[in-house]
């Protein structure tokens, strides 16, 4: 069986970012696995630019952006494998793989990057009811077969859900003749990031529906038409409020979920709330030196955010194969309450955290001139105002490293939201 | 002038196809869809039931328990999955104690072997998941669950290797009777044929009704189900009844041959024998009606729900026999629960009608057996790459929810009964059927039908008729 040091599971943002980083910790022997015909992952199908202001100070395109990391994987020499589905991680870091020329190969990794992203909710899980025509696409199965197929899903579209990718295909349809007629949202707030609401629906003159939902779907072979109407506070449909729209087409941007199935076989913890691992300061999962990174550990918002957080596990991943990662010493749990919905990490062992630690969090509802507080046991030792936080956009405190150690018999961490 | 046209490509017309097709005829299946089992053979609990339940002495029980006697044989010739997990009735309240013993009598009068009452300790090891309430159980041993469509489809795809003929996306309009044959006409042209066979489902009345002044009426009665993750497949190991009692049948929660869970049915008379929708009563009475007999039912893993129809006959019986004032036409009616499990029987029944009817001959070279599509997971690890050698496509995964491999697809375009649609590609090879629900798949997929097929991808649909996927092209 051939042994590899560090083993990255996924070739987009997250993957490339993860490898580059352990390289340049000293490890040569590094594999990344990746399915698809290519390295990128899901950003070779956002052709729309925004991506890259934080990490490069400009703005490019999904495929732009993933090529500067393809570049420097390739550059730095990096091997790796398309067409490549893995089926199989063990506890002990054996991990099962297939492709066309290889048939399937197990590989005894010494540590593992988990970096498979995340997938669309669908339908079915909705529950929506009513017929099953064709005409229903996941919104990112509809941004794939427009950007990268070429083919119009549909020229008459509603979509549920305000979900960044449903806001992006709002305006790639209109833009490619389709007429949207109209984005309803379940919540009272939109799931994506203010910015896409401005540049996608607003300037485009497509109304956002919050508190509405679809109860009916018509069309036996193809969609012919849906229902929406406007859920009360509990979410359930208020009779009398329901509106038909004529479409062929539905398209579902309702949540994405992180794709942790290999990991759930191995034997990874998982975390309920981000349905992704529970890790610690060093984004190790639950499983010694099986790491974790992108949106297969909690759905982010920017891809910035996914290659920092990539950075961090792949140089983790790489002090682990020399032996750097310090064992375990005290843990600290992070609690995430009163609008907080979870943090990563979840718990830190401060005597391994770097002298600054990012925690990345999101709030559960919408919150106005409100503060983001840390408590160090029952003490508040950070208070800092936000004019507007929403659910759609992730929110972040910092720890430092010398503060824990100072702080005397440190039990627990909280993160809140406060008023005052 | 074909011998035989079979009127209905599900699992009843399929079944009779293959035992058909043992003889020397020239026989023709026609279906309205475009391909085999899109009708209630395709949305059904898929289970078959052992046989305890189908009132004494009728057609459907006789059919029921030979059916499912018929099935271990049946899924060895066929190569599809079968197995017998068990089924437990369960009672939840102390006074209808009485009822299972009932169903018990039932069961044994109708010859349903093994069958077992269960005290509530009894029952609870054996299904920890069961409701607190539960107060003892009918335990049926020899119930077992089966894929609807691998059967549907092996069924056919067997008639067809032995040369009898389907053809789909054929309505009929209307049926003249002539002298010694009838004309079934339809959207495609006339067909003259000796003997029909009508295995219509839920259209069997309209069939009969064209032909015959004794009118039949069979009643669309919708079921609404719903389909959970294979990470809930273990909360039940056999299938769950609830008693039946004066409110219903009830609503089932069983594993399924490939390791989902399915809660359902629903129970709804409707008028529109396509109105497969469901609706969000339904499937909240179902969610409601399903945690009466299991606890802690994991609804937040619900992956799809759906509705079949079942084509209820008011009788409640299987009416399979030559119409007496249209001789040379042979009614399979009325086939609902227990259709699927009465399948084979019900193939063999209609057969042995038209063998003394028509004097059939035994073909000499029949082949029994069908191999079904290669399931590569199933495989040795050195079996398995030795086929990716081969054939690289099986090393390559299109659906990843359900690990279905490039090779599994290209073997179900060009089987006996091709796919011609996502769909159809689903029900053989699984893929789309996963969490995910195609969102994965689906482009990758088309992709790999426009290759094979020559079809292209604007033309490509869900399951025929107008389901096409994408409109057309982007902008140049």
């Amino acid at each position: 069986m051939r042994t590899v040091d560090v083993l990255i599971v996924g070739g987009g943002p997250a993957g490339l970012a993860a490898a580059a980083s352990a390289k340049k910790q000293g490890i040569d022997n590094i594999l990344i696995l990746e399915r698809d015909k290519e390295l990128g992952g899901i950003l070779n199908q956002c052709i729309h630019n925004g991506f890259g202001l934080h990490t490069f100070k400009e703005e490019l395109t999904g495929p732009e952006y993933a090529g500067r990391f393809i570049d420097e994987v390739l550059k730095l020499g990096i091997e790796y494998k398309l067409g490549t589905m893995v089926m199989d991680i063990t506890k002990d870091k054996v991990v099962t793989a297939m492709n066309r020329e290889d048939g399937m190969f197990e590989i005894q990794a010494k540590s593992i990057v988990l970096c498979m992203g995340c997938r669309e909710r669908s339908r079915g899980a909705l529950n929506i009811p009513g017929y099953r025509p064709a005409g229903i696409f996941s919104a990112g199965t509809a941004q794939r077969l427009v950007n990268m197929e070429g083919y119009m899903p549909g020229k008459k579209v509603v979509i549920l859900g305000s979900g960044d990718i449903g806001l992006i295909m709002a305006r790639r349809l209109t833009l490619e003749g389709a007429k949207v007629q109209v984005v309803a949202e379940l919540m009272p707030y939109s799931g994506g990031l203010k910015r896409n609401i401005v540049q996608c629906l607003n300037d485009y003159d497509i109304p956002l529906k919050l508190s509405h939902t679809v109860v009916d779907i018509r069309g036996k072979e193809r969609l012919e038409g849906i229902t929406i109407a406007e859920v009360d506070n509990t979410g359930k449909p208020i009779p009398g409020t329901e509106e038909d729209y004529e479409c062929d087409t539905l398209l579902l941007s309702v949540g994405l979920i992180p794709e942790n199935e290999l990991s759930r076989n191995a034997g990874v913890e998982m975390d309920p709330v981000t349905s992704g691992p529970v890790v610690n300061e060093s984004l190790e999962t639950s499983i010694p030196g099986v790491f974790a990174a992108g949106n297969v550990l909690h759905v982010h918002d920017l891809v910035d955010y996914v290659s920092e957080e990539a950075t961090k596990a792949g140089a983790n991943a790489a002090k682990f194969v020399k032996g750097e990662l310090k064992g375990a010493g005290k843990d600290i749990k992070i609690n995430a309450v009163d609008g907080a919905r979870y943090t990563v990490p979840r718990h830190i062992c401060v005597e391994n955290m770097e002298d600054i630690l990012t925690v990345r969090f999101r709030v559960g509802a919408v919150f106005k001139d409100s503060f983001i507080s840390v408590y160090l046991n029952d003490e508040r030792v950070q208070h800092r105002k936000k004019n507007v936080m929403a659910p759609g956009e992730m929110e972040q405190v910092i720890l430092k490293k010398d503060q824990l150690l100072s702080y005397p018999n440190l039990e627990t961490i909280t993160v809140k939201i406060e008023k005052e | 002038m074909k011998d035989i046209v079979v009127i209905g490509a599900g699992v009843s017309g399929c079944a009779i196809a293959r035992e058909l097709s043992r003889y020397k005829a020239d026989v023709l299946v026609i279906d309205k869809c475009e391909d085999v089992c899109c009708g209630t053979s395709k949305a059904n609990s898929a289970i078959i039931h052992a046989g305890f339940d189908a009132a004494e002495g009728s057609l459907m029980a006789k059919l029921n328990v030979k059916g499912n006697q018929m099935m271990d044989k049946l899924a060895e010739d066929l190569d599809i999955p079968f197995k017998r997990n068990g089924a437990l009735v369960v009672c939840i309240h102390k006074e209808e104690l009485p009822g299972l013993k009932e169903l018990y009598d039932r069961g044994i009068a109708n010859g349903v072997k093994e069958l077992k009452i269960l005290s509530k300790e009894e029952v609870l090891k054996m299904e920890p998941n069961l409701s607190d309430n539960v107060e003892g159980a009918l335990f049926a041993p020899t119930s077992g669950i089966v894929c609807p469509f691998n059967l549907t489809i092996a069924l056919a795809e067997n008639a067809a290797v032995n040369g009898v003929n389907f053809q789909f996306d054929t309505e009929v309009t209307d049926i003249v009777k002539k002298d010694g044959y009838y004309v079934l006409k339809t959207n495609k042209g006339d067909i003259e044929t000796r003997y029909v066979v009508n295995a219509a489902g839920v259209y069997a009345d309209k069939i009969h009704n064209m032909v015959s002044n004794k009118k039949l009426t069979i009643v669309a009665r919708r079921g609404d189900y719903c389909l959970l993750d294979k990470t809930a497949g273990n909360h039940v190991s056999k299938t769950i009844f609830p008693q039946p009692s004066k409110m219903g049948k009830g609503v089932l929660v069983s594993p399924t041959i490939h390791g989902n869970l399915i809660v359902g049915p629903t129970a709804i008379d409707i008028e529109d024998k396509e109105a497969t929708a469901t609706t969000k009563a339904g499937i909240d009475d179902l969610i409601g009606k399903a945690g009466l007999s299991v606890k802690n039912l994991p609804m937040r893993q619900v992956i799809t729900s759906f509705a079949g129809l079942r084509a209820h006959e008011a009788g409640h019986e299987f009416i399979i026999e030559e119409v007496e004032d249209a001789k040379q036409f042979i009614d399979c009616a009325g086939i609902e629960s227990p259709g699927l499990s009465s399948s084979p029987a019900i193939g063999e029944m209609v057969a042995d009608i038209l063998k003394d009817l028509m004097k059939l001959e035994n073909k000499d070279n029949w082949i029994s057996k069908r191999k079904g599509i290669l399931n590569p997971s199933e495989l040795s690890l050195e079996e398995r790459n030795k086929l990716i050698k081969e054939n690289p496509a099986y090393g390559n995964i299109i659906c990843r929810c359900e690990s279905v491999t490039e090779g599994e697809i290209i073997d179900a375009l060009h089987r006996p009964i091709p796919a011609r649609s996502l769909d159809g590609v689903k029900r053989r090879t699984r893929a789309g059927m996963g969490r995910c629900q195609a969102g994965f798949c689906s482009p990758r997929t088309m992709e790999i039908i426009e290759r094979e097929l020559g079809i292209p991808q604007e033309e490509i649909t869900k399951s025929g008729g107008n389901s096409k996927i994408v409109v057309g092209r982007t902008k140049e």
